[in-house]
């Protein structure tokens, strides 16, 4: 049994399917991820699928800033996804609504909706910052073993974004301004 | 007692599941792997499809309810077992009677996985998967004439519908016909890419498979890559020459699919999905009219002889 948990554990960290949403996102973000599929990034090695069907999916990306209308959209998809699942926040409208902050069409930032594992932040992110996250979602969906997951206890930032950029809260001021 | 033996040894070991499985995460592999070369990227690693399916046998379990749900449930089982028996009725080595190598259960068998995915679809009662079962029966009413017909001619000419006495006999032209309207169908049985309309990614999600999820998927992945087996192995079984040692004719064999598999694969990468409309006129009218010549031939060639 023991040796079973192991197994599973390294087969979902080698086997992250995604999902796609966006949620009023401006596209940027999706061109990104679709192009950390192509070639050149091929996240295909790490076992990475994007599969059309929320039912299919462990790892939910969401991109964009979560407006009012997307919100019911994004609990349902996320009931969709079977468990156990992770979900990422691709961009940084999605973790702090980026230039669009006080509007009042948005009702995010996301985590106020749902639960998210990570944040990779950036306008838009790198393709490798998203791979770097997707491979963060899988280690995480491995270390919580079977135990069903409610909420990860500390959302994982990663990216060049991360921590020591303030290009997007400057960008937010210079619009307010 | 002999006889009943080997039989169980054939559908359980050799060419039947302990064979068949990996040879299906593998051929599953080599689809990736060919198509991802094919596309300039490395690739998913060797062992992918078995982490995948693990993984999906681990997640959780959709909660399905009433006569539907347990139809829901009970398509992907009936796909798997059906898949594996037609790997395991495969002649690979030298038959010993039975239902060994006999060519209707064969076909029978084939059949089976596409008629649980029209099914599948219907009762999961999506649009998406509605839609992509309308296809896959529509699909497969056009490709099974030319299928059925290629493997009739074939039979014809060689006056048996057992595989096993098919694959010894030499092979006449009619045969290479035969077996070139077989490889022209395996593309739409398979669902690969100038006919895979009824998972057609970019318009209808998964097609019928878009309700499924976790081990019952993890079933309908197996049941894909059995079919990959079977259909290649099929198409091997006519080509192989007869060998006398039965483990040079065993790797002849896989090396044979694994070239198929390969050629499909290259050729699913290298075009574009067709119209459903397109596909059918493609089945009905270039591939008809040459299938209903190979068999027009063979019955010629029969009574004659």
């Amino acid at each position: 049994m023991k040796l079973w948990n192991r197994l599973m554990c390294y087969c979902r960290r080698r086997s992250p399917w995604l999902f796609h949403m966006n949620s009023g996102s401006c596209n940027g973000c999706d061109i990104e991820i679709i192009a950390s599929l192509t070639p050149r990034y091929d996240a295909e090695q790490l076992g990475v699928r994007l599969e059309g069907s929320p039912r299919h999916a462990d790892i939910l990306c969401v991109t964009g800033p979560v407006t009012h209308n997307a919100v019911e959209a994004i609990k349902t998809v996320y009931g969709q996804v079977y468990g156990p699942k992770a979900v990422i926040a691709i961009g940084s409208c999605p973790a702090t609504t980026n230039v669009f902050i006080d509007s009042r069409t948005l009702a995010g930032p996301l985590n106020l909706h749902i639960p998210v594992d990570v944040f990779v932040p950036g306008c838009p992110p790198r393709p490798d910052a998203i791979i770097l996250g997707v491979a963060k979602a899988a280690a995480i969906l491995a270390a919580r073993g079977n135990k069903p997951a409610a909420v990860a206890s500390e959302p994982e930032v990663v990216g060049e974004c991360a921590g020591n950029c303030t290009c997007c809260e400057s960008n937010a001021k210079e619009v307010q301004a | 007692m002999n006889i009943l033996i080997t039989s169980l040894a054939r559908l359980l070991i050799f060419p039947g599941l302990v064979f068949a499985v990996p040879a299906a995460w593998f051929f599953l592999w080599v689809e990736r792997k060919a198509v991802a070369r094919m596309q300039g990227r490395i690739g998913p690693p060797f062992m992918q499809p078995f982490y995948d399916f693990i993984k999906l046998v681990g997640k959780d379990t959709p909660q399905r309810t009433g006569a539907s749900g347990m139809l829901m449930k009970a398509w992907p089982l009936i796909a798997v077992s059906a898949a594996a028996g037609a790997v395991g009725l495969l002649p690979v080595l030298p038959a010993s009677g039975g239902f060994q190598g006999d060519l209707i259960l064969l076909l029978a068998l084939l059949e089976v996985p596409s008629m649980c995915i029209i099914a599948a679809g219907f009762s999961s009662r999506s649009i998406f998967g509605e839609i992509g079962s309308a296809r896959e029966a529509v699909l497969s009413v056009s490709y099974n004439v030319v299928f059925l017909l290629a493997i009739i001619s074939i039979a014809a000419s060689q006056h048996t519908f057992r595989l096993d006495t098919l694959a010894q006999l030499p092979a006449s032209p009619l045969r290479w016909l035969g077996i070139a309207a077989i490889l022209v169908c395996l593309p739409a049985k398979l669902h690969l890419n100038p006919f895979s309309l009824p998972n057609a990614e970019q318009e209808i999600y998964s097609g019928p498979m878009t309700e499924y999820a976790g081990p019952e998927l993890a079933m309908w992945e197996l049941s894909h890559g059995l079919e990959w087996v079977a259909a290649t192995g099929l198409v091997a079984t006519l080509i192989a020459p007869q060998l006398t040692l039965w483990w040079v004719a065993a790797l002849v064999f896989v090396a044979l699919s694994f070239f198929i598999v390969l050629l499909l694969s290259v050729v699913a990468s290298a075009t574009a999905r067709l119209q459903i409309d397109t596909t059918v006129r493609f089945y009905w009218q270039c591939t008809l009219i040459f299938a209903v010549l190979a068999v027009a031939s063979a019955l010629f060639m029969r009574l004659r002889a």
